[in-house]
């Protein structure tokens, strides 16, 4: 489903990613774990397409085609989805307003009829009893006033009702408390399919107690120096990032 | 982001949609200004003495005054001799009894701009009291509105047929000695519109006119009255366009809105006169004094506007809050792309007891635009009670725009409470981000974004002005973001 190689990219002159290798099939989840300044968020902001970062080498195929080329609207219409690690506001644009003109531009592309509100409307309420997601939150402006939490929920709550085919999850455990961690969890593995592909970009090993991945990768200084299942993920738990630079040294 | 910069530019850079000029033969007047014109003037309109009286004291005003300058615009100096203070479509010679004998020509232009001037109106349930140049043309639904005793009219009409309301209201709430553009419309005035809704009479349905510049060079300069009787309530909307122009074209205006006890005025207006061109070339000259007055006890004015258009507006519809808990509201959304310059707000004077203001202003500057408010909340000493509330929020497309805001505070009262909250803030490229990244197009997140950002406004318009209003908005920011 998604195919990275030899991927490097710049911040301004300064490279941040300098060689990415990663190969994601459908139906499984990827932890992509490491220190802050890593390159693990630039990683998440290439494929989405962010246009801070300068793509100076490599391909990275999504379904086949050439990611890179694409806008990052045809990214994801094409079914990529990014949840972010920062959420952000939408002063006057209610949550409602949003998706729907966010699920109707990826259904125009899929040359599926576009929902009108009250279709919209039936389709949301089941994903919110789903993910235990209040009703007010959907008419309130986007993610604005929002506690972390709920923010953070709220990306999974459109994830859910735009069902993409990759899912790139940015921190999403950052700032969450245990319940909330274990509520975006519960909305997160029930999205778990055959069919869809998912990319946890995460700084602890906690969240991989909750969403359990089939494979780890531990990204260090703009590569990924490692690669396991998901036990390598609770040898860095004990062993933490610190051995990293003997590990890179050792290479 | 240099792709969301070229499209904010692609939006920009769209044509004037409703630039064409109507080619129907003019009755004028010669250009210039003196006694003599505004004589003749009067004449051709068959006025009572007291009018003529009237222009005159505000011309021998006017040539004492000097223009403005404290504005935050630049233009060139205007040559007032230069203008045609008169300009009548010769059609009207003789008035037509309905529809069918108005011009077929000016049927046609209305018909470009989507008025609905006939079975549309009754469609639309809105009445309307149409303005070509400096005559009104069409007037309908009088009659359904003459059997609640609501005048509406043509302001010439009133003049001729409701003399003694004209003659206690105008000037009463902008005095001919008011300020420079106001003084020079006192003189001059063409034509405008005139309403009167009598004691407990509701509106029942808005009343609209639709002003359009056409004449070259002739300066149109409106007068709107607009009086509501103790307990009664109208919702007027003006809207208006003009065809693309080469040469500016000064537009002052006068608009005087009086409210007795328990009266309540929405004035809502979506200004969409031709801006110039890319360059700033051409495009209207908007000097308008617009002021209500709540002179009754629990009395309300509303003001909300959408302002897109004119090379330069100047322009602060304001509330006199005479009334015991009399209630003076501005709701405004001010676009400048391009080259458009636009200084407007509001000014809200407290004088009776328990008096409520909130002014709500929305500034979008994209392009070269520069963008000023400027507002004045006065708290007079009898004003025991007064509250205001002030938002000022500037929006920015693009790095070459400006937004500049001018509150003025004067409280005399110490029981007043003024809250004014100001906000700046720059269309972003994390917004854009996020709305791409879940699949909405750029133009569609710009757009978006700009209407939320509007919305406290919008939703202060009637219904189907606000979807014309979000329609405009939209058509005068494209190409601003890229």
């Amino acid at each position: 489903m998604l195919s990275i190689r030899n991927l490097h990219a710049n911040v301004g002159d300064k490279e941040i990613l300098k060689g990415i290798d990663l190969e994601v099939k459908a139906g499984q989840v990827h932890a992509v774990m490491g220190p802050n300044g890593s390159g693990k968020s630039t990683l998440a902001g290439v494929l989405a397409g962010r246009e801070l970062f300068e793509v100076t080498a490599g391909e990275v195929l999504f379904e086949g085609k050439n990611l890179l080329e694409m806008k990052p609207e045809e990214r994801a219409r094409l079914g990529l989805f990014m949840a972010f690690q920062y959420p952000v506001e939408i002063p006057g644009v209610s949550n409602m307003y949003f998706l729907r003109a966010a699920l109707n531009a990826i259904r125009k592309e899929r040359g599926e009829e576009e929902l009108d509100a009250v279709d919209f409307m039936q389709l949301v309420q089941e994903k919110t009893r789903v993910l235990e997601v209040g009703e007010n939150l959907l008419s309130r402006p986007v993610n604005v006033g929002f506690s972390g939490g709920e923010k953070k929920r709220n990306e999974i709550f459109q994830m859910a009702v735009l069902e993409p085919r990759l899912a790139i999850l940015d921190e999403t455990d950052s700032g969450l408390d245990i319940d909330a961690l274990k509520a975006v969890a519960a909305g997160v593995n029930a999205m778990r399919s055959p069919e869809r592909a998912m990319v946890l970009v995460t700084h602890y090993q906690r969240l991989l107690n909750y969403i359990v991945p089939d494979f780890v990768h531990v990204m260090y200084d703009g590569r990924i120096i490692r690669s396991g299942g998901k036990e390598l993920a609770l040898e860095l738990e004990e062993t933490g990032y610190a051995g990293l630079e003997e590990t890179v040294a050792a290479q | 982001m240099a792709t969301a910069a070229n499209q904010i530019e692609a939006l920009a850079n769209q044509e004037y949609k409703y630039g064409f000029v109507t080619e129907i033969e003019t009755d004028s007047l010669p250009a210039g200004l003196n006694e003599d014109i505004i004589a003749r003037l009067s004449a051709k309109k068959k006025e009572p003495e007291f009018m003529l009286e009237w222009r005159l004291k505000a011309y021998r005003q006017w040539v004492t005054m000097t223009e403005p300058s404290w504005a935050n615009v630049n233009y060139p100096p205007i040559d007032y001799q230069n203008i045609v203070y008169y300009s009548a479509p010769r059609s009207l010679k003789n008035r037509p009894k309905s529809l069918d004998e108005v011009d077929p020509e000016l049927v046609r232009t209305y018909e470009k701009l989507g008025i609905p001037l006939r079975e549309q109106e009754l469609l639309a349930g809105v009445a309307v009291d149409a303005v070509f140049d400096s005559v009104s043309v069409a007037t309908t639904f009088k009659e359904k509105l003459a059997q609640l005793g609501i005048i509406f009219c043509s302001f010439s009409e009133a003049v001729q047929h409701h003399p003694d309301l004209v003659k206690k209201y105008l000037g009463s709430v902008v005095p001919y000695t008011d300020n420079f553009f106001a003084t020079l419309n006192s003189a001059v005035f063409s034509d405008g519109s005139f309403c009167y809704v009598p004691k407990g009479v509701r509106c029942p349905m808005e009343l609209s006119t639709y002003f359009r510049i056409n004449a070259q060079n002739t300066g149109q300069f409106e007068r709107t009255l607009i009086i509501a009787d103790e307990g009664a309530s109208v919702s007027y909307l003006e809207g208006c366009t003009a065809p693309m122009r080469d040469s500016n074209q000064l537009h002052a205006a006068v608009v005087e809105l009086v409210a007795l006890d328990d009266a309540r005025i929405k004035y809502s207006t979506v200004q969409n006169w031709y801006p110039g061109d890319k360059e700033g070339k051409g495009g209207i000259y908007n000097f308008v004094t617009k002021r209500g007055k709540c002179l009754g006890r629990n009395s309300r004015i509303s003001w909300t506007q959408l302002e897109t258009g004119s090379a330069i507006t100047w322009k602060y519809p304001s509330c006199l809050l005479i009334g015991e808990n009399s209630v003076g509201e501005f709701y405004s959304v001010a676009v400048t792309n391009n080259y458009q310059q636009a200084d407007t707000g509001t000014k809200m004077i407290h004088i009776g007891k328990n008096t409520r203001s909130t002014i709500v202003s929305k500034g979008i500057s994209a392009g070269h635009g520069q963008n000023s408010y400027r507002g004045m909340v006065k708290i007079q000493k009898s004003a025991d009670g007064a509250r205001n509330y002030s938002q000022c929020d500037s929006l920015l497309i693009g790095d070459q725009c400006g937004a500049h805001t001018f509150p003025y505070l004067e409280v005399n009262n110490s029981t007043a409470q003024v809250e004014h909250e100001a906000t700046t803030s720059k269309i972003g490229e994390d917004q854009i981000f996020y709305c791409r990244q879940r699949g909405i197009s750029n133009e569609d997140a710009v757009s978006m974004i700009v209407n939320g950002f509007c919305k406290e406004v919008f939703r202060e318009l009637p219904m189907e002005f606000a979807v014309e209003a979000q329609k405009l908005l939209n058509v005068s920011l494209e190409g601003s973001v890229g």
